[in-house]
């Protein structure tokens, strides 16, 4: 299979990658997938005032799953949590150019996206006072 | 050194050129048809064929007269167990086979399965990818009529203890097909000793041409016979119509002649380089795992389970160097080697594999080019991967509860 220049792209130069301390404040995590299936994405965004000030991503998985959470880490750094909720993974099709057998990294990618952010909203709730300063 | 390298050498192999020179003439001024009786054109040809069928019996001690001509080993498979099913079918429908064949056997019996023309049993394998003799024998019934075991699996190259089932199959009675792809040309095969009824290989995975197979079909005790899947001109005593690919047949004579005279000194050389390349990458990477046999197996064979690495990705980090991976992704199906599971080597390992196929012309530069990439990629990708950054931390992966899609 031939790999649009984007993906290899991603794949050799990749963007973002890496962890922050699950704990830390303003810090959301989504882990989605699994290892019988080939992959699993790690996401993970940092939030301030509403707005994602960065973002990092660990994925074991092909080379289109490793493109396409590069490149969600990329779209998510300054983007609201509302902003950050309207990415799609056909977006991410798109950017990429996925061949049809490679959707479901795409999709895997947006379901990291709004795993990270639900993390992050429920440890924002559960710090009651905190995070709500408007 | 040139690059890409090829380490692929399971799915097929360089031609060698003293193959391809041997074939040229019969392409332009010797290009009668071996069939025609009646002129110096066929003649030639047929001499051509006679004299390559000589070369190819020679290689697994057989007689030329048990050599059948096929476009390659699918179709010598799939003319092996239909074309027994159909002749014997008075005798029994049962076929026994194993879990870890190659497509072309495994697909032949399920389809035969479907028709409701034969029923199958598929042994399982050890953690080696051994079929056990044992279970070959237990599986016998009064209405089985033939055992299908391959010689060397493909994918991590285990050779199978062919000579013992043989044996089994003769004192049953029962006829003995074997899949040898793999294994001709590359370790010593010899159809008397093993007990072997036919056997299914092709010239392009011995540096000869693509196109062109055989079936050994065994003459005497016994006389094996089969109803042909291919009806004409009643080629190839009846068992295969078609006309001989005359090149091709030379050219497969010739890769024969050549294996035959240099496998006593190539399958040490390339068995050297593979155990190097297995030592280097093993030493340098934890949590890498041998698949297959650690010594019944092909010389050129390493199949390596990185973990917490997907396979694609690895293949991906490695465009220089042709390999093949057990991974789903690389698969049509999206299911990760069928051969792996049958060992009981876990899903997610099984999607971490690579398997390096070693020939003729790899040089131990080439080697050591694959040893230093591959460290380099393996580690650049764990250190991307969310698993090994969890196996890192202490945490149990199988604790973890996954979320599969």
């Amino acid at each position: 299979m031939a790999y649009s220049d984007k993906v290899v792209d991603h794949f050799n130069n990749p963007r973002n990658m890496g962890s922050f301390n699950k704990d830390e404040e303003g810090v959301g995590t989504g882990m989605v997938g699994a290892p019988e299936c080939g992959d699993v994405m790690k996401l993970q965004i940092k939030v301030q005032n509403d707005r994602i000030v960065d973002a990092k991503f660990k994925t074991f998985g092909c080379g289109s799953a490793i493109a396409s959470s590069s490149l969600a880490t990329e779209w998510l750094k300054g983007k609201t949590l509302e902003e950050a909720e309207q990415i799609k993974n056909t977006d991410i099709v798109q950017e990429l150019n996925l061949p049809p057998v490679k959707i479901h990294c795409s999709v895997l990618a947006e379901d990291a996206i709004k795993a990270a952010l639900a993390d992050y909203q429920k440890k924002a709730g559960s710090k009651t006072g905190t995070g709500s300063a408007q | 050194m040139k690059l890409p390298i090829f380490l692929d050498n399971h799915s097929t192999t360089p031609m060698d050129p003293r193959v391809l020179e041997a074939m040229l003439p019969y392409f332009t001024e010797k290009f009668g048809n071996a069939a025609s009786r009646n002129h110096a054109f066929g003649w030639e040809a047929e001499e051509a064929v006679e004299q390559a069928r000589k070369s190819i019996a020679k290689l697994i001690n057989a007689d030329a007269k048990e050599i059948v001509f096929t476009s390659g080993a699918t179709e010598s498979d799939n003319l092996a167990l239909k074309g027994v099913l159909e002749m014997y079918r008075e005798k029994g429908t049962h076929i026994i086979t194993s879990s870890t064949e190659h497509r072309a056997v495994l697909d032949t019996a399920k389809s035969l399965e479907a028709k409701g023309l034969a029923t199958v049993t598929y042994l399982p394998v050890d953690k080696y990818g051994m079929v056990n003799p044992d279970d070959v024998r237990n599986a016998i019934t009064d209405k089985t009529i033939l055992i299908s075991v391959m010689l060397a699996n493909n994918e991590i190259g285990t050779i199978n203890p062919v000579a013992e089932i043989g044996k089994i199959a003769k004192a049953k009675s029962v006829l003995f097909h074997c899949d040898a792809t793999q294994g001709v040309g590359k370790i010593p095969v010899d159809v008397q000793a093993m007990g072997i009824d036919l056997m299914s290989f092709s010239a392009h995975k011995i540096y000869g041409p693509k196109g062109v197979g055989a079936l050994y079909v065994r003459k005497k005790n016994p006389r094996v016979r089969l109803v042909p899947q291919m009806d004409g001109g009643g080629h190839e005593r009846g068992m295969r119509s078609g006309t001989l690919p005359v090149p091709l047949i030379v050219g497969f004579g010739k890769a024969c002649e050549l294996c035959g005279a240099e496998m006593a000194t190539e399958a040490p050389r390339i068995a050297a380089m593979r155990d190097r390349l297995q030592a280097a990458i093993m030493n340098a990477l934890e949590e890498s795992y041998l698949n297959g046999h650690p010594t019944e197996r092909l010389p050129g064979n390493l199949n390596i389970s990185f973990a917490y690495v997907e396979g694609e990705s690895l293949l991906m980090g490695m465009k220089d160097i042709a390999l093949s991976s057990g991974s789903a992704c690389t698969s049509a199906t999206l299911e990760p080697s069928y051969v792996l599971r049958a060992l009981g080597v876990g899903t997610e390992l099984a999607h971490s594999s690579v398997r390096f196929g070693l020939g003729r012309f790899n040089t131990d530069e080439e080697i050591d080019y694959a040893i230093k990439k591959v460290i380099e990629v393996v580690t650049r990708l764990r250190d991307m991967s969310p698993l090994y950054e969890m196996a890192k931390e202490g945490i149990d992966l199988k604790s973890v509860q996954w979320a599969a899609h």
